[in-house]
């Protein structure tokens, strides 16, 4: 690799002043790929982006140029391009500065993406509860009409695209595509089984394409600067740019965009470090459903194939790190709640498992629990797993799995000591800050 | 509502927006707004009601004008999120999802809100309150009721949550230039790259020579109007003047902009 470990590419702008309005885009290179993109034949930018190697960028990971390449041959039904700006995930926190700094960056990928798929009507589906985004997408969205990007006859192409800045209403399941297409159609955001697959039948039935923000805010970059140069970061089957979000227990967390591929230890490095006094105890590479990981991994590569041999998942490099105050117990149980609160109820063993998962998690950290207790735990996960439709319940067993995994003396812990060992006060921001300050002096 | 149906191809998508409508006038979604999103789209109230409560953000009881969500999810809570919920019920006296006698606020735990650099972060009707104690989210609650105009960390002054409401069913209000591009921690990579003189590579083989000048917009070639400049999010009243006003209608702009390409 002869990259550095930072490349921003998607984040470079987000320090300009006013760098979500249109004009301070445009000095920025801004929209400049769209002219480009207009002069080549769609399937040229398909290619393009398959010759790239670039991976959806919101949590599987599959190649976005092969997903626009699922959609059948052109015929009566239109087709969908669905933006998936649902960010949800426990520990994920990309997409939204992303959209909150510079959202014409996205608007310009829906545009090209659009063009290249050939679709005419585009939706931005972004969750309802970020209100200051939301305003941004729908200001730069009119904007974009406003300057003949969006409308009738984009550059005088022939090609016609509108877009709408669709709120969501608060409902994690709706970042899983398909559920995401049945409440952009109005209903319960529960997901669809497959096949087929929403690029044969998505939205309304129709050829759809559905991609996370940070995948089609790639898509400008290598349209202006070649498929090359994109696949020139990364490893050799991770390629590109991301953006890799720290969050917790680190001195300066934020997001940190570099080739896919560099290491928690170089990330822990960039940001100063552990907060003073302490050290890593586990973390997650791509949000809550990516399995935890602890210090023993901290030089393997955050890369697609370098996550999968540890038996975990890039995720949406939504890096939670936690130090040796928090309790593993009290981090899983909350976690287990929330994908109990978030079964969208349709599939008993997601719907009924993450309720008992709660229940017996619950008496394991009051300290009533046993033993017997961690083996019902993973028995329960086994049945959960692989048995719904969509990959929430899968999810919901890998903090509670790989927990067990690593911290099993701790679960053991809690029924010696009858309760929680930790002070909760203790792993808090505002406890870190009087210690620092301690130690300052 | 017909302007939110007009939206989209097929109109039962426009429920989702459609409730928030109703929320940003009823204050939550009433029996009424429901019987009125079931008549639009020919579906039955039932069908209404059944999605109205799948989504935690439609409220079944009248909420305060400040909806106060602290987030509880893991890694907001072990940074301080319990201790501020604990914190807010006790000074407001309130338990999870109830509003103050005097109608002011409700408070809610949430989930998590996409901004996990910043926890412990409470969202005041959408807004981000960032890297919060609860020292800091008593002192919030405390001007939200005593009327005093208060800015999210990332975001505008902030409006009632039935103000928002109407935002999140499509209807700008106008305050999308408020606030900064980003917040420290969005910025901190950025900070490390520039510092240590760290780039992505320049210039790949691009597909095309790259233009080495600003673009002129479709719409600016064919208007006389003077060409929009850096100074728009500063100035709105004499961008307004030349014709690409932030406060006009959606709809309108978009004829406007369809017509100045034609005669292109």
């Amino acid at each position: 690799m002869t990259n550095p470990p930072l490349t921003p590419v998607l984040t470079a702008n987000w320090g300009q002043k006013t760098s979500w309005t249109l004009p301070a885009y445009l000095d920025q290179g801004g929209y400049r790929a769209l002219y480009t993109a207009v002069t080549m034949d769609p399937d040229e930018i398909v290619n393009l982006v398959k010759e790239s190697g670039l991976r959806g960028r919101g949590g599987a990971g599959f190649p976005t140029g092969m997903k626009w390449g699922f959609l059948p041959p052109p015929g009566d039904k239109p087709r969908y391009l669905v933006v998936n700006a649902d960010e949800s995930e426990p520990g994920t926190c990309k997409d939204i500065p992303l959209m909150m700094a510079s959202p014409h960056t996205l608007v310009e990928g829906v545009i090209i993406s659009a063009y290249a798929i050939r679709a005419r009507q585009a939706f931005i589906y972004v969750r309802g509860e970020v209100l200051h985004v939301i305003r941004r997408l729908q200001q730069a969205v009119r904007e974009a009409y406003e300057a003949g990007y969006l409308g009738r006859n984009i550059l005088g192409t022939g090609f016609d695209l509108d877009v709408v800045v669709h709120a969501g209403a608060g409902a994690y399941i709706c970042g899983e595509e398909t559920a995401l297409l049945d409440s952009l159609e109005g209903r319960r955001g529960q997901p669809r089984l497959r096949p087929p697959f929403p690029a044969v039948a998505g939205l309304y039935a129709s050829p759809t394409v559905i991609n996370n923000v940070e995948s089609i805010a790639s898509v400008p970059g290598i349209v202006k600067r070649g498929a090359e140069w994109f696949s020139s970061m990364g490893t050799e089957k991770s390629k590109g740019h991301v953006i890799y979000s720290l969050s917790g227990h680190v001195r300066r967390p934020g997001q940190y965009e570099g080739p896919l591929g560099i290491t928690l230890r170089e990330l822990l490095d960039l940001a100063g470090g552990i907060r003073p006094g302490h050290e890593l105890k586990f973390w997650t590479p791509g949000g809550s459903s990516t399995p935890m990981l602890t210090k023993e991994h901290l030089d393997v590569p955050l890369d697609y194939e370098g996550m999968m041999s540890v038996g975990s998942m890039l995720g949406t490099r939504a890096l939670q790190i936690f130090d040796d105050t928090t309790c593993v117990v009290r981090a899983v149980l909350r976690w287990t709640e929330f994908y109990k609160h978030e079964s969208c109820g349709k599939c008993t063993p997601c719907r009924e498992g993450t309720w008992w998962l709660v229940q017996i998690l619950q008496r394991l950290e009051r300290g009533e629990g046993s033993e017997d207790d961690l083996e019902l735990l993973l028995d329960l996960c086994d049945n959960i797993g692989g048995r719904s439709f969509c990959a929430l319940a899968d999810g919901a067993i890998a903090p509670i799995k790989s927990s067990i995994q690593h911290f099993r003396d701790e679960y053991i812990q809690h029924f010696e000591n009858g309760g929680c060992p930790f002070d909760p006060m203790a792993a808090t921001l505002f406890a870190s800050s009087e210690a620092s300050a301690g130690a300052a002096v | 509502m017909r302007e939110i149906i007009a939206r989209y191809p097929q109109k039962r998508s426009a429920l989702l927006p459609m409730l928030h409508l109703v929320q940003s006038v009823e204050g939550y979604v009433s029996p009424e707004g429901i019987e009125v999103c079931a008549e639009l789209l020919d579906i039955t109230p039932a069908e209404v009601a059944a999605v109205a409560t799948f989504y935690t953000m439609f409220k079944r009881r009248p909420v305060g004008d400040y909806h106060v969500g602290v987030c509880t999810n893991t890694l907001c809570a072990v940074m301080g999120g319990d201790a501020i919920f604990a914190a807010l019920k006790e000074h407001l006296g309130v338990g999870n999802d109830e509003t103050t006698p005097d109608g002011k606020i409700t408070l809610e735990h949430v989930e998590c809100n996409a901004a996990c650099d910043y926890a412990p972060v409470v969202m005041v009707n959408w807004e981000f309150f960032d890297n919060m104690t609860p020292e800091k989210a008593r002192q919030l609650v405390d001007d939200l009721r005593a009327g005093v105009e208060v800015q999210s960390t990332r975001g505008a002054r902030l409006c009632t949550w039935r103000e928002a409401e109407r935002v999140l069913a499509g209807f700008p209000d106008g305050r999308a230039d408020e606030g900064p591009s980003a917040g420290e921690a969005s910025l901190a990579g950025l900070r490390v790259a520039a510092e240590r003189g760290w780039f992505a590579p320049t210039e790949g083989n691009g597909t095309a020579p790259e233009m080495t000048t600003r673009p002129t917009t479709p719409a600016e070639a064919t208007r006389t109007a003077e060409q929009a400049d850096t100074t728009r999010a500063a100035d709105e009243s004499r961008v307004a003047e030349a014709g690409i006003g932030a406060a006009d209608q959606d709809d309108t702009d978009r004829d406007d902009s369809r017509g100045g390409k034609e005669q292109g």
